[in-house]
């Protein structure tokens, strides 16, 4: 019970973190401006090096760089936008798949010219686990995951209050509801949209930064994300934050899970194939609930 | 370079281009004439690729196979095969809205990649299948290649005559108007689904057609050499730079992405070895900016699709 906990639930749900900070920026940016965003993953990989380039130049610690992580990659969101999505947003929104989809190997090229394609960690060595000796057994916790889920539960949170109790963040959410009639009621959508960018590209590179502490910085981090996130989104519904973050937690917990050797000592499915548990989730819903399991939009 | 060498390079580079302009006009199929976004060509390419590459090899320890057949004989399975996959598939997927049919497809194709990584009994797993047959290679040296690039040359102008009959029948006119309007289609009394679907299984079996000629033409298939950015993202840009909608617009963008993308990386190759290996993202980047500056400026492509024009009525 406690080894489960440990190493598969423990693990699943900071995963699922992660997942859930990638998907609720996804589900916005498709809510509001209406095209699946390709290149997120990619802008996760951004802030995860980011956060690098403060870790190894500037002394910080791989915490103390996420506020740096977050500037460079909302600035660099917005400037994307205004560049290459920007004049294309009364094309069809497959346009901007393309055009999202070439971005995401730009960003890729940019960080493999620049770093490599190695990878790093933030920190060398092995941190050992926190214990708790309870009378259900001795927890091993990692005190990085219990950071990371603090920092994701924050964050969610301070969102959860900005879309709720701001007039940008109603706003927000008006034009995700009807985009025409929230034009007509005279809402600022390009203000909106840049905006949507923000929360997008901070929630990405914060994900980013958290993946690259539990894991390691690595160029192809975010792609491999991509899936995962997009999978998050249609299980929560697309448009809905809370039912990307509840997507994110299902499928990361989900992953770890299925690798168990819980269920006769036996993992349900062979550790290689864990991540194609999400592109199977993704898949089976798009084909049989494509609204998500809390009716976001078609 | 001496002009032998010269003329070996140019073979091989209009070989791959060729390859690719089978691959593009297996997405112009699906994209171009009917609207049906696949962003996972890697798997098509995948399944043509490793099925011909099972059946044409001798046996092996390896991985699955050694049946020894022909050459053709695998290509035509191979191009079966990928038709067989897409049917169940677009089945099930293609009544999807464009953008949920890339994210599926995608999906789709990233288990086949980890499948071919991972069951090595089948496939060789990480190592792939080396020693795939070669046709023409009894010929003497620069003939084999040259006859190899006949192959392909002759098999472009078979599936662009296939594809061109289909794009200016009723059938493609039905396609055309899906693409454009699909409610308009289906309330014209049109099977949306039953067009959709025939269109998707073409362009992946021509997509597996594509995959095997690659296979032979290097002899070798790997988990690499079905990477998204390889197999599906080059495809995509070459089809969008040629012209989305007209064949020989898909065709043009192949052998004129392939050339930039080859003389790239002969540019590359002049570098010292330090910057050589960097300078190799700079070309994945310049594709990147190629592609977007053609959907800004230029989102017809290099020559636009023209749809044939109604008969003028005799009077």
């Amino acid at each position: 019970m406690a080894d489960f906990v440990s190493f598969y639930l423990m693990p699943g749900v900071v995963l699922g973190c992660i997942y859930a900070l990638g998907a609720v920026g996804l589900t916005l940016l498709f809510g509001i401006l209406r095209f699946a965003h390709f290149a997120h993953g990619d802008v996760m990989t951004v802030g995860a090096y980011v956060a690098f380039v403060g870790v190894v130049s500037f002394g910080l610690t791989a915490y103390q760089s996420i506020p740096l992580a977050i500037l460079v990659s909302v600035l660099l969101v917005m400037a994307i936008d205004r560049t290459f999505y920007r004049p294309l947003r009364r094309a069809s929104p497959i346009v901007l798949l393309i055009s999202g989809f070439g971005v995401a190997l730009m960003l890729r090229a940019a960080i493999l010219f620049f770093f490599g394609p190695d990878g790093g960690v933030y920190e060398q060595g092995i941190r050992r686990p926190m214990i708790f000796a309870t009378e259900w057994g001795r927890f091993r916790i990692q005190e990085r995951h219990l950071w990371i889920i603090g920092g994701a539960v924050a964050l969610a949170l301070t969102l959860h209050l900005f879309l709720t109790r701001t007039r940008l963040g109603k706003a927000m959410r008006a034009m995700s509801d009807n985009p025409d009639l929230a034009r007509i009621t005279g809402i600022p959508t390009e203000r909106v949209i840049l905006a949507t960018w923000a929360i997008g590209g901070a929630t990405a590179a914060t994900a980013g930064v958290f993946l690259a502490i539990d894991t390691q910085v690595n160029p192809m981090m975010g792609m491999n994300m991509l899936l995962p996130i997009f999978a998050a989104m249609i299980l929560g519904g697309v448009g809905r934050p809370w039912g990307a973050v509840f997507g994110g937690l299902v499928l990361g917990i989900a992953e770890e899970l299925v690798a168990a050797p819980i269920w006769g000592g036996q993992p349900l499915l062979s550790p290689a194939y864990k991540v194609g548990l999400s592109f199977a989730v993704m898949v089976l819903l798009l084909i049989f609930r494509p609204t998500g399991l809390f009716k976001g939009q078609s | 370079m001496t002009l032998d060498s010269l003329g070996l390079y140019l073979i091989s580079l209009l070989t791959m281009g060729g390859i690719y302009a089978v691959l593009a006009l297996g997405l112009n199929i699906q994209w171009g004439m009917t609207g049906l976004m696949n962003a996972g060509v890697a798997g098509f390419v995948a399944i043509g690729a490793y099925t011909t590459a099972i059946l044409t090899t001798a046996p092996s320890g390896m991985h699955l196979g050694g049946f020894g057949w022909p050459v053709w004989a695998g290509m035509l399975a191979a191009t079966l095969a990928s038709g067989l996959l897409a049917l169940p598939i677009a089945l099930i997927c293609i009544r999807l809205r464009s953008d949920y049919l890339a994210m599926a497809t995608l999906g789709i194709a990233e288990i086949l990649r980890l499948v071919v990584r991972n069951e090595e009994w089948a496939t060789g797993g990480p190592r792939g299948v080396a020693g795939l047959p070669k046709p023409f290679t009894d010929l003497a040296a620069p003939y084999d290649q040259l006859a190899y690039l006949g192959m392909v040359l002759a098999l472009i102008a078979l599936v662009y005559w296939l594809a061109e009959r289909a794009y200016r029948a009723p059938w493609g006119r039905v396609q055309r108007a899906i693409r454009e309007n699909e409610v308009a289609a289906a309330a014209a009394g049109k099977n949306v689904e039953a067009f959709r679907l025939q269109s998707f299984v073409l362009g992946a079996m021509v997509m597996g057609l594509g995959g095997s000629l690659l296979a032979h033409n290097i002899r070798f298939i790997g988990p690499e050499a079905v990477e998204p950015l390889i197999a599906t993202f080059l495809v995509w840009v070459m089809l969008i730079a040629g012209g989305s909608g007209n064949n020989r617009g898909a065709i043009l963008g192949a052998f004129a992405i392939w050339s930039l993308w080859a003389v790239t990386e002969i540019a590359t190759a002049q570098l010292p070895p330090e910057l050589g290996g960097r300078a190799a993202y700079v070309r994945v980047f310049l594709i990147g900016l190629a592609l977007q500056l053609i959907l800004l400026y230029r989102p017809q492509g290099l020559i636009g699709e023209k749809p044939p024009r109604p008969l003028s009525r005799i009077d």
